[in-house]
C-alpha cells in the first residue's frame, strides 16, 4: 500500500511512531491513507470508502484516472465540513485534497490570489488579512478548502450584496477522469465554469482556482445585534439594514405564543478605521469526546435559546468586533459537532423564494416548535437578488433558514420529511451540503436544471448524494 | 535584499535581521520541509530548493515565492544519484549568493514487508536515507568549515533510536544517520558550524484531520516552529514534539530480554 508501513491506528496502540502518517520527507507517490472513515461533518450516515490522499497538482489526472476506474468510482473531497452525504462516496474512493494548499500567486494591487483548491479558508485568511485583503464571502466556518467552497457554490452574510462564493472566482482548472484539463472562466469553457460552480464535485476535479479578494484595513467588524420579535419584525430589519455589508440573524425555534420566533439581528461591515492586519491565533478548545445523547434534550436547548437571547440585555448592542468570531463563533470549538453524541446531527436549510417567504417561514418555524426537536443553532437570513453564475446553486432571492438537530431516527427524520415537504409546498428547496435526506423527487423538482447539469456529471465521478437522489 | 553574509557569531534571540538569510533545502516537496521552509519564506528568505520532481518543485517554489521569500531558485535533481552532489550543491550556494542553512530533508519510508524478503528494497532505502545524506553533509560540512559558519539541519527520525520489528530497515537507516551526525557535530562544531539532527514523531497534516485518532497527531506547523527555532538556538538535538524526547527515553530504556517480546 504506497509507502505507508504504519497505520495511524497502529502507531496509537503505543508503538513509537516516526514520521508524518502521510507524507515523508523526500519525494515520494501519492499515498493510501487508509480504511479509515471519513465523516461529513453531521458523522450521518457513516459509509466506508477509500482515503487517497491527492497531494499534487502533477497526481492529475493520473490518481483520478487510477481511482475513478476502481469499482465504486472516486470523488475528491475538502475538509468533509458538509453535513450529510455530499462528500461521502459508499464503498467508493475519496481523493482527500487538503495536502494541495499550495498559494501559487498573489497581486497585492489587485487582490487576485490563485490557490490549490485544497487551501482552507483559515490559511487563506492567515495569508491575506496580514496583507490587508478578506474572502469575499464566507461561510460559518473557515475550516473549508476552496474546491469545497466552489463546489457547494457556498453563500456567507453577505449575500444580498456579494452573491455566492462562484460570483468571485476568476478562473479554474477542472480535471477529468478522462485526463481533459480544462481552465474554466465567465469567459473560456463557460458552461463548464457554470457546472461546476455548485456542482457537488461531480464535474470533475478542480485543481487551482483564481479568487477575487475583498480589501480591509483592519480586523474588526462594526457589530450592532438589535432583538427582534417574529418574522415581522425579522423582515422589516432586513429592508432596513440591506445596505449594511454583513447581515444575518439567530433565531429562537424553542419559544411559542408572544416569544415565537424571537431573535437577534446581527449586522456588521469591515471596519473603516485602520488598524491591527495580524494573522489569527490557533484556536485551543477542542471537544473532547462523544457527549452523552442526552446532554442535547429540549430542556438543554430552551435553556440555551433563552440564555442567548438575554445574552444581549438591551435591545441593541454596538461594540466593535474581531472579524473571528463575528465569522466563526463556533470555530473557537473545534469538532463542536461531537456535542451531538455517537449519532451526530444533521442541518436543516432551506431557500424559499420572496412570493411565500413569510409564510412559509412561519409555518416551519411554527411546525419546528411544536416538534420540541429543537436546536439551538438556527440560522435566519434573506438571500438577494445577486445571480450565482452556478447552474445547480443553492441560494435564490427570498428567505434562508438553517437549523441543527441530533439525529434521532424515528423523530426528527418524520420531522425532517415534514419540513422538506413544507419547504417545497412553498416553492422552496434544500440545500444539498446539509442534505442526508431529501427524496429524488424533491430534488429533481426543486433542481430542475438537474438533467442538463448531468450531461457535465464525469461518468466516473459519483457521491452517495447523487446517488440518493437521480435513483 | 542583500547578500552579503550576516554576522552570526551570537545569534541571541529572533528577529529580522538575525533569521536566516540563506536557505538550501534538500527533499523540498517533504511534508514537514514544506511547512518549515513556509516560515522562513514568510520572513523573507532566499531559498533554493532540490527536488527530484520538475512539476512539484515549481509549485512549492510559487507557493514559497507567494508567501514573501525574496528569492527562489530550484533544481531538479534526483539526490539518489550521489555522483551529481558536488556540482549540484555547488550550483544551489553560487546561486543563493552563500549558505546559512542547509535542511537535509531527503528520506523514504520504505516498505519493512518488502524489505524483509528483497534485499534490493532494503539497500535501496539505507541508500537513500543514509549513503545520501552522508554523501551531501560530508560536502556541505566542509564547505561551512571553509567560510567558519552555517548551519546543518537533517531529518532523521525517532525510529532510529532503537530498532524494532516493524520498521527496522527504515529505522537502521535513521540511526546510521543519527550516528553520522553526532559524530560530525563533535568534528565541526568548534569550528563555528551547527549540525542539528530533527527527530519527528506523528504529524497531522490537513489530510488526515478525519483520522482516527488524529486529533492526537502533531500539528506540522508546530513541528516546523520547533525546527526553525531549533535551528536559531542552535541546539543539536530536537524531538518535536518535546514528548518524544520522553517517550524515546523510556523506549531504549527498555531491557533488550523484555523488548524483543514486544509488538512494536
Ligand atoms: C459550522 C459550519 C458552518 C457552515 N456555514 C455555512 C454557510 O454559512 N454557508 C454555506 O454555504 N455553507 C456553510 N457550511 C457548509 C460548508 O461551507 C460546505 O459544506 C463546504 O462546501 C464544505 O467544504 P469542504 O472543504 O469541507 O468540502 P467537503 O464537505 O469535503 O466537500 C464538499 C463538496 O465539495 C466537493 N469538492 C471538494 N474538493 C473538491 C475539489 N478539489 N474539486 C472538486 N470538488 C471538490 C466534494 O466532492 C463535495 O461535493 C457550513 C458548515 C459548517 C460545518
Amino acid at each position: 500500500m504506497g509507502t505507508m508501513q504504519e497505520s495511524p491506528v497502529l502507531q496509537h496502540r503505543g508503538a513509537p511512531a516516526d514520521e508524518p502518517p502521510t507524507r515523508p520527507h523526500g519525494d515520494v507517490d501519492d499515498q493510501l491513507i487508509g480504511e479509515v472513515p471519513f465523516r461529513s461533518w453531521g458523522r450521518y450516515p457513516l459509509y466506508p470508502a477509500k482515503l487517497v490522499s491527492l497531494n499534487w497538482q502533477d497526481d492529475f489526472p493520473r490518481v483520478i484516472q487510477q481511482n475513478a476506474g476502481m469499482p465504486g468510482g472516486a470523488l475528491a473531497v475538502g475538509m468533509g465540513r458538509s453535513y450529510g452525504d455530499s462528500c461521502l462516496l459508499k464503498d467508493g474512493n475519496l481523493m482527500v485534497a487538503t495536502g494541495m494548499n499550495r498559494l501559487l500567486s498573489f497581486d497585492a494591487a489587485s487582490g487576485l490570489l490563485t490557490a490549490e483548491a485544497g487551501l482552507t479558508l483559515a490559511q487563506l485568511l492567515d495569508f491575506a488579512v496580514p496583507h490587508g485583503w478578506f474572502l469575499p464571502v464566507s461561510p460559518g466556518t473557515k475550516y473549508v478548502t476552496l474546491g469545497g467552497a466552489v463546489a457547494n457554490d457556498i453563500h456567507g452574510k453577505n449575500h444580498h450584496l456579494a452573491g455566492t462564493f462562484g460570483s468571485h472566482v476568476r478562473r479554474f482548472t477542472l480535471v477529468r477522469s478522462d485526463g481533459t484539463q480544462m481552465e474554466c472562466s465567465p469567459t473560456e469553457n463557460s458552461d463548464w465554469y457554470a457546472a461546476t460552480i455548485g456542482g457537488l464535485g461531480l464535474t470533475g476535479v478542480i485543481t487551482n482556482i483564481s479568487l477575487q479578494l475583498k480589501p480591509i484595513v483592519s480586523r474588526f467588524i462594526d457589530y450592532e445585534g438589535i432583538q427582534f420579535h417574529g418574522v415581522d419584525e425579522f423582515l422589516a430589519l432586513t429592508e432596513q439594514y440591506q445596505h449594511v455589508e454583513y447581515t444575518v440573524s439567530w433565531v429562537d425555534v424553542t419559544s411559542t405564543g408572544k416569544n415565537f420566533a424571537r431573535g437577534i439581528f446581527m449586522l456588521g461591515d469591515h471596519s473603516k478605521i485602520p488598524d491591527k492586519l495580524t494573522r489569527s491565533k490557533d484556536p485551543k478548545l477542542v471537544f473532547p469526546l462523544d457527549a452523552p445523547g442526552a446532554m442535547l434534550n429540549s430542556m438543554t436547548v430552551a435553556a440555551f435559546n433563552t440564555a442567548f437571547f438575554h445574552k444581549q440585555i438591551k435591545p441593541r448592542v454596538r461594540a466593535l468586533q474581531d472579524y473571528e468570531p463575528f465569522f466563526y463563533p463556533l470555530d473557537k470549538v473545534l469538532h463542536w459537532n461531537r456535542m451531538y453524541g455517537k449519532s451526530g446531527l444533521l442541518q436543516f436549510q432551506y431557500a424559499i423564494p420572496w412570493e411565500s417567504a413569510r409564510e412559509g417561514t412561519i409555518a416551519i418555524l411554527n411546525e419546528v416548535a411544536k416538534s420540541g426537536l429543537a436546536s439551538f443553532l438556527a440560522v435566519l437570513k434573506a438571500f438577494g437578488d445577486v445571480p450565482s453564475p452556478g447552474m445547480m446553486s443553492f441560494p435564490q432571492p427570498g428567505i434562508t433558514l438553517a437549523l441543527d438537530f441530533p439525529i434521532k431516527p424515528e423523530k426528527s427524520f418524520a420531522l425532517f420529511d415534514r419540513l422538506a415537504a413544507m419547504t417545497l409546498d412553498y416553492g422552496g428547496k434544500l440545500y444539498p451540503a446539509k442534505d442526508a435526506r431529501m427524496t429524488p423527487a424533491q430534488f429533481q423538482k426543486s433542481y430542475p436544471e438537474w438533467q442538463r447539469f448531468a450531461r457535465y456529471k464525469d461518468p466516473l465521478l459519483s457521491s452517495s448524494f447523487w446517488e440518493r437522489v437521480t435513483q | 535584499m542583500s547578500l552579503e553574509p550576516v554576522n552570526e557569531v551570537a545569534l541571541p534571540k529572533r528577529d529580522a535581521s538575525h533569521t536566516p538569510r540563506r536557505v538550501l533545502v534538500l527533499g523540498a516537496t517533504s511534508g514537514i520541509a514544506e511547512a518549515t521552509t513556509r516560515i522562513w519564506a514568510r520572513e523573507g528568505a532566499n531559498l533554493f530548493l532540490v527536488g527530484r520532481n520538475a512539476q512539484r518543485v515549481a509549485s512549492v517554489a510559487a507557493d514559497l515565492k507567494t508567501r514573501g521569500a525574496a528569492y527562489v531558485d530550484t533544481a531538479v535533481a534526483d539526490l539518489d544519484d550521489v555522483d551529481g552532489h558536488p556540482e549540484l550543491l555547488a550550483r544551489a550556494i553560487t546561486s543563493l549568493g552563500g549558505l546559512d542553512v542547509a535542511y537535509v530533508a531527503v528520506g523514504i519510508l520504505g516498505e519493512q514487508p518488502t524489505a524483509e524478503q528483497d534485499v534490493n528494497h532494503a539497500l535501496h532505502i539505507l541508500h537513500t536515507n543514509l549513503t545520501v545524506p552522508v554523501s551531501l553533509l560530508t560536502w556541505l560540512a566542509n564547505f561551512c568549515v571553509k567560510q567558519g559558519r552555517g548551519t546543518l539541519a537533517v531529518l532523521s527520525s525517532v525510529a532510529g533510536d532503537r530498532g524494532r520489528k516493524s520498521n527496522y530497515v527504515y529505522g537502521s537507516s535513521k540511526a546510521g544517520l543519527s550516528a553520522f551526525l553526532a559524530g560530525l557535530r563533535n568534528r565541526i562544531d568548534r569550528e563555528g558550524v551547527t549540525v542539528l539532527t530533527i527527530k519527528p514523531g506523528p504529524v497531522k497534516t490537513g489530510m488526515t484531520v478525519n483520522m482516527k485518532g488524529s486529533e492526537k497527531f502533531a500539528d506540522p506547523n508546530k513541528v516546523a516552529e520547533q525546527i526553525v527555532s531549533a535551528v536559531e538556538k542552535r541546539k543539536d538535538v530536537l524531538y518535536t514534539p518535546s514528548i518524544w524526547a520522553l517517550i524515546m527515553l523510556v523506549i531504549r530504556a527498555i531491557p533488550e530480554r523484555v523488548f524483543k517480546g514486544l509488538n512494536l
